[in-house]
């Protein structure tokens, strides 16, 4: 047991002795350190005023993960380096290539939303090592929202920097330094601290693991904190304990193996989003789409799993897919088909001293149509209205199978029994596929809300039917506005 | 472009940076919650109302008292002068609600505590006991009753029904424009510090300090002297902090003279969302008569606006919606009406463009019919309808449109955009295309710029030079990130030929400049440019009848050169110069004012020159639409705009760009929810989907009309830019509508409102799918 929290903040050392286990990067920065130049702008994750860096040590190499520090909490920077807007520029001040590409392209209006952008731009630069187009730019900003500049200024300091020779600074010249510095800092202690009889745990193995959320059954566990952040921080949620998963390795786990994919419960998308698009190429666009670089490098579809919400972008792809969900409870397992998973609204198949330990997804069948489509009212960084997922595996021209699930329709991820009845067996065929767009109210009743109305999500939903069979069968249409349009009739 | 050789940097109509833009991408810009907090600070937080119209039947604040940290609680009975902010000082504003709550989010109570946390988890402790009444939440719920906040406004010229009696076409329709949240990216705060006496200091990010002033005086009942307000910069604005930050300040204020304490207000984003006025939504009722060709003949026109609970800014706004009701077209006859409603639902107020662009909307949704019932391109219908000389010329509040510009604009933007080739093009693409099918439209704007109270159209300067020749500039307008500091800092450096390090901008305050406009209405450097212009010239005077005394030159010998004087043949640096006039006693301060010339408006009359000038542009939009699900992708637009001669090329170019992008969010994806309660739905970034980098045009081609300087003797001939630009934006709206219409092969109009999201391009989509099988 180590009861401190340790990381860098450039290349000073930090240990926390007693902090509150919510207490947020953010608030961190600014109330304890007094690091002002990091913004908050809606504390929750979405508009990336106050992204930060996060580095830790990958391999033996270093690697610079953007984050959104309002709904990070300080203990999960534990074994981490932590660089901020301020940490940039050299001692001597002089403005990183980052930043003086900001300056040359007037990046910067009101100023407010800067810091965080040049977070952005800063942690691409160690991503990539020249100019990328304009569509990987668009994605390396997608959580960064600024509303005075219109991105086209940014866009251009995006290409300018890789002309200042973004990586020649400080932070490069230090890396053997951290590196080392970073080495000292980790170990297989569980980390436990306490403030006000609220604890903080993070276990640095899966044993341990299981251990601790056996003994404290109540205690909120934490992967990403994509959506615990939002507990704390917007519904003033002051959870007792805390067990964090990310510093345990067998959680950050991604297999290939013969039953398929195994992705740790840990496993952050960015981290699976390859992976996944190697074998289904439309969850690599969903993924390219949930939530932003930030969310993407710490949340988890474990996370989006447990947390079981209806409009989750994962379970509907994962319940498509066949995928399998592995429980552990102690030393106990047990797996189960994931869609058996979500029982009802806020009804989730998992006991008492439980954890998510992986899921499991598997190759797809020979034949299969695989296709993915998420429906939001703004194409990045957007919960989704509707989210269709279509596993359709045809044997000459009829359907063999069907497994078509969807979210944002019903109070969990569900599939489309009556449509996947109506086409099994039969001809794959626009008359057939009509046919089951009419059977689809039978299969879901959608509520109206500020995403959309029942009409249009039942609407939508029945359409991408009609999307997948034209992207099934007439190469010649053009289908889709935006990613990588060849997947659609791939 | 390069500063010119020789020259002074920073010379005026040099693309100069930001004046900090180098501490914004280092983290060293300092808003108001960066600044060290004081010792004892303490934090304030807001209980608001939970209902949208109730009377409060009790109050119980026991539990907020007894919560950890609380310092004090604070009600509208603690306020020791006004309880009012309204903005137009119609007492219909209480800064914390009394007996009744008339909106869904309005502060009932303050509570100060030691940290933001204990003041957020206190406020929620109250026990507000409410006895419901009627509550009217839209506009067709407050229609029928026909409550206003304000008085309304008509314009008329000619007889419209008599021309639309006698017009061989007409038609009539209603459009539904929704409202906008302005998501500046730094929400409201304030600070205040007690001082000595009844003396307090309150920074505040807010567009309009000397009105903070005066709502703290009168909040507080002492003298304005007693108040400064202060603000350096704010992180974004855009009209969200002209009125709003009213409530914020003079809380902070109260809480600071009750206590003794500084004080600091700042809600969550949430909260500010919830508690702050946006751009009003409207419903437009509409009739229009029009000649075969499509020359339209006469307009009636109904401009309902959802105000919300009180008056705010809505009488401004809703006669500025009329104002630019015509757009760039000539309505030989018109009557144009307005109507501020009253709703149980948050005040709307200022936002970019103040009303303009809804009435924009309305004037180009009849060009669209009138194409639509002629089957003509639109182009063809917005040129031939565009003000021409002579009797066409007048504007409904009768000012005269003097000048071509617009048609010029889009008759170059129609070429440079190649408009009839991608029609031609689109068509094709469409016909072949099953399910994405393009759409394309070019619009033009014209702004009238002034504020139409025309006591507003005034500002004042401060220009100090010190003895080592250092200038120290202060004006009344505000930072927000719209370039004004450093484009005034550019007058001053030009006016006295020096390189514009040498001029430092200071934090505005009403300590120094008194009795300063808004910076609103995209007047800023208009007004403050010519003021700052003003006390350097004073200064310049004084100086050249120094020199022509102490060197004994005539003054037509004296001219401010690059970092130099020239007195006669001699060169003197700037610095030794000042030096020289500082040991001569030459005072080296000076005001410098402004009032803008030949406005004048008759309100009850409907009739004057509500407008110094117009500021033109025009955009080209291309977009693809997916029929499937609605969804679509802006590919390209083409903008040409009118500057002036910029002051900035590199500020306006940002100005044109940023408002553009903001008008189309305003217009497509960003959508206010409220639920049948009268809860806003849509509070958070979550929720609300503001443009992202990913939605800005595929291709974006933005120009500025080169080497046309404004008719009017603007400072340096330059032309306003901070709001005309948000309305390039109409243009992505009638291209997705014309994306839309191809499904029914253009021969039904689509009406598709804003905003329109995916959802409203869909249901449009089907609609029209429907009529025009139906037909
Ligand atoms: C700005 C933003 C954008 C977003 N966009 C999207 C989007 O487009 N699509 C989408 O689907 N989601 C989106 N989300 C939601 C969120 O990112 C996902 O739900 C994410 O996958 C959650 O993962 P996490 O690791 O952050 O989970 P956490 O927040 O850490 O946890 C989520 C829940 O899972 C539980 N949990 C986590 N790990 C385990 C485990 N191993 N065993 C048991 N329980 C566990 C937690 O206790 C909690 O109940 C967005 C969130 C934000 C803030
Ligand atoms: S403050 Fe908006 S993402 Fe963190
Ligand atoms: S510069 Fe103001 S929000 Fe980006």
């Amino acid at each position: 047991m180590r009861n401190a929290i340790r990381f860098l903040l450039r290349s000073e050392a930090r240990v926390l002795r007693s902090v509150d286990p919510t207490m947020t990067v953010l608030d961190y920065l600014r109330q304890v350190e007094g690091l002002v130049g990091t913004k908050e702008g809606c504390n929750e994750g979405d508009c990336g005023a106050c992204t930060v860096t996060r580095v830790r040590l990958v391999d033996g190499g270093l690697r610079y993960e953007a984050v959104n520090a309002c709904i990070q909490f300080v203990g999960t920077l534990d074994g981490c380096q932590l660089l901020t807007v301020e940490h940039l520029s050299s001692r001597d001040d002089r403005l990183h290539p980052v930043q003086q590409a900001m300056v040359d392209c007037h990046g910067s209006q009101c100023g407010f939303c800067t810091p965080g952008f040049v977070m952005s731009l800063f942690a691409l630069t160690r991503h990539t090592d020249h100019a990328p187009d304009d569509a990987a730019i668009d994605d390396a900003l997608a959580g960064n929202l600024c509303r005075c500049t219109g991105y086209a200024p940014i866009v251009r300091a995006a290409k300018r920097m890789y002309d200042l020779d973004p990586r020649a600074d400080e932070i490069t010249a230090r890396e053997a330094e951290t590196i080392s510095a970073l080495r000292a800092l980790a170990d297989d202690e569980t980390v436990s601290v306490e403030k006000d009889r609220r604890r903080f745990f993070a276990p640095a193995t899966v044993e341990a693991l299981a251990d601790l959320v056996l003994a404290h059954p109540d205690a909120t566990i934490v992967a990403g904190s994509t959506d615990v952040g939002l507990w704390v921080t917007k519904q003033m949620r002051r959870p007792a304990t805390v067990i964090y998963v990310g510093r345990v390795p067998a959680l950050a786990r991604l297999a290939e193996t013969a039953e398929g994919l195994e992705i740790g419960a840990a496993v952050t998308y960015t981290d699976a989003a390859a992976a996944l698009a190697r074998y289904y190429p439309d969850m690599g666009e969903v993924i390219r789409r949930l939530g932003s670089v930030p969310i993407r490098n710490a949340g988890t579809i474990g996370g989006n799993v447990a947390n079981a919400s209806p409009i989750g972008d994962s379970p509907p792809m994962l319940i498509a897919a066949g995928a399998t969900l592995h429980l552990r409870c102690g030393a106990k397992r047990r797996a189960m088909p994931i869609e058996d998973f979500f029982i009802d609204y806020g009804k989730q198949d998992r006991q008492s001293g439980e954890f998510v330990e992986k899921i499991v997804v598997p190759v797809p069948a020979q034949g299969t149509r695989f296709r993915a489509y998420k429906i939001s009212k703004r194409f990045d960084q957007d919960i989704s209205a509707v989210l269709g997922a279509f596993a359709v595996r045809l044997e000459g021209e009829t359907v063999a199978e069907a497994r078509i699930a969807y979210g944002g329709m019903a109070a969990t991820p569900k599939r489309a029994r009556a449509v996947e009845a109506r086409l099994t067996g039969a001809a794959w065929t626009e008359a057939t596929v009509r046919a089951a767009m009419v059977d689809l109210p039978q299969d879901f009743q959608p509520i109206t809300d500020w995403r959309a109305s029942a009409e249009y999500r039942l609407r939508t939903a029945q359409n991408l039917l009609l999307r997948l069979f034209i992207e099934t069968s007439d190469p010649n249409t053009e289908t889709r506005l935006v990613g990588d349009r060849e997947i659609a009739h791939a | 472009m390069l500063d010119r050789p020789g020259a002074i940097t920073g010379a005026v109509s040099t693309p100069r940076q930001h004046d900090s833009g180098h501490k914004h991408v280092a983290g060293r810009a300092i808003y108001i919650d960066d600044m060290p907090e004081p010792p004892g600070l303490l934090h304030v937080y807001f209980g608001t109302s939970s209902e949208a119209h109730a009377r409060i039947a009790a109050l119980d604040l026991a539990p907020v008292r007894a919560a950890e940290g609380v310092a004090a609680v604070f009600t509208a009975a603690d306020i020791p002068g006004e309880n009012d902010i309204s903005p137009t000082h119609r007492h219909d504003e209480p800064i914390l609600a009394t007996d009744a709550v008339h909106f869904a989010g309005q502060p009932i109570f303050a509570v100060a505590a030691r940290t933001r946390d204990q003041a957020r988890r206190a406020a929620r402790l109250a026990n507000v006991t409410y006895e419901p009444l009627a509550a009217a939440l839209s506009i067709e719920a407050a229609k029928p009753a026909g409550a206003m906040v304000t008085e309304p406004l008509t314009l008329v010229r000619g007889d419209a029904d008599a021309a639309m009696g006698t017009a061989p076409r007409s038609l009539t329709g209603q459009m539904r424009i929704g409202g906008q949240d302005h998501f500046y990216l730094e929400g409201q705060i304030a600070l205040a510090l007690p001082g000595e006496d009844d003396e307090v200091t309150v920074y505040s990010s807010t567009q309009h300090p000397s009105e903070i002033q005066i709502m703290v005086a009168q909040t507080l009942d002492v003298p304005a002297n007693a108040v400064t307000v202060e603000v350096r910069r704010m992180g974004g604005a855009f009209g969200g902090k002209e009125t709003q930050g009213n409530l914020f300040a003079v809380v902070a204020a109260l809480v600071a003279k009750k206590t003794g304490r500084a004080a600091k207000v700042r809600p969550d984003r949430d909260d500010d969302m919830i508690i702050t006025g946006k751009r009003h939504d409207f419903l437009v009722d509409y009739a229009v008569g029009f000649d075969d060709d499509g020359r339209i003949m006469g307009v009636d026109m109904t401009y309902a606006a959802r105000c919300g609970w009180s008056s705010d800014l809505s009488g401004p706004v809703t006669d500025r919606s009329l104002f630019h009701a015509d757009n760039c077209y000539f309505y030989p006859h018109v009557r144009l009406a307005s109507q501020p409603l009253k709703t149980n639902t948050v005040s709307n107020t200022a936002f970019r463009g103040f009303g303009g662009p809804q009435g924009m909307l309305g004037g180009e949704r009849l060009i669209e019919e009138i194409a639509f019932a002629t089957t003509k391109d639109p182009l063809e219908i917005r040129k031939l309808n565009l003000y021409g000389p002579g009797e066409r010329s007048l504007t409904p509040y009768h000012q005269a449109v003097e000048e071509t510009t617009a048609r010029d604009i889009i008759e170059t933007l129609e070429g440079s955009s190649d408009y009839w080739m991608r029609r031609e093009e689109i068509d094709a693409y469409n016909s072949r295309s099953r399910v994405l099918k393009r759409g394309l439209a070019l619009t033009p704007v014209k702004f009238g710029i002034a504020f139409t109270a025309t006591h507003y159209n005034q500002a004042g300067a401060l220009v100090h030079i010190y003895r080592d020749g250092s200038i120290h500039l202060n004006h009344g307008g505000t930072e927000m990130g719209q370039g004004l500091y450093v484009k005034v800092a550019q007058v001053v450096a030009e006016e006295f030929q020096v390189d514009i390090d040498r001029v430092r901008i200071t934090a505005t305050t009403t300590g120094k400049v008194p009795n300063t406009s808004a910076t609103a209405a995209s007047a800023g450097s208009d007004l403050n440019g010519m003021a700052a212009q003003a006390a350097a010239r004073t200064i310049k005077n004084r100086l050249i009848a120094f020199a022509a005394e102490a060197w004994d030159v005539p003054p037509d010998q004296i001219a401010f050169l690059p970092g130099r004087v020239r007195i006669g043949q001699q060169d003197v640096p700037f610095a030794k110069f000042i030096g020289r006039a500082y040991m001569a006693r030459i005072s080296l301060s000076s005001t410098g004012f402004y009032k803008t010339p030949k406005i004048h408006w008759d309100r009850a009359k409907g009739r004057g020159r509500p407008f110094h000038y117009f500021a033109y542009g025009a955009a080209c939009s291309e977009v693809c639409v997916d029929t499937l699900t609605g969804e679509y992708k802006v590919e390209r637009v083409d903008i040409l705009h009118d500057v002036g001669n910029s002051l900035n090329p590199a500020v306006d170019m940002g100005q044109i760009e940023g408002g553009f992008v903001q008008g189309m969010g305003w217009l497509t994806t960003e959508e206010l929810w409220w639920d049948d309660k009268g809860h806003l739905r849509t509070h958070a970034p979550s929720t609300y989907k503001i443009p992202a980098c990913g939605d800005r045009p595929r291709v974006f081609n933005v120009r500025m009309v080169h080497g046309v300087r404004n008719s009017e003797e603007t400072i340096y001939r330059s032309k306003a830019v901070g709001e005309p630009p948000l309305m390039l934006a109409i243009s992505v709206l009638h291209a997705l509508s014309d994306a839309v219409a191809s499904v029914a092969g253009h021969r039904l109009c689509p009406r598709l409102d804003p905003p329109a999201t995916p959802e409203r391009v869909l249901q449009t989509i089907d609609r029209l799918r429907a009529e025009d099988a139906a037909a």
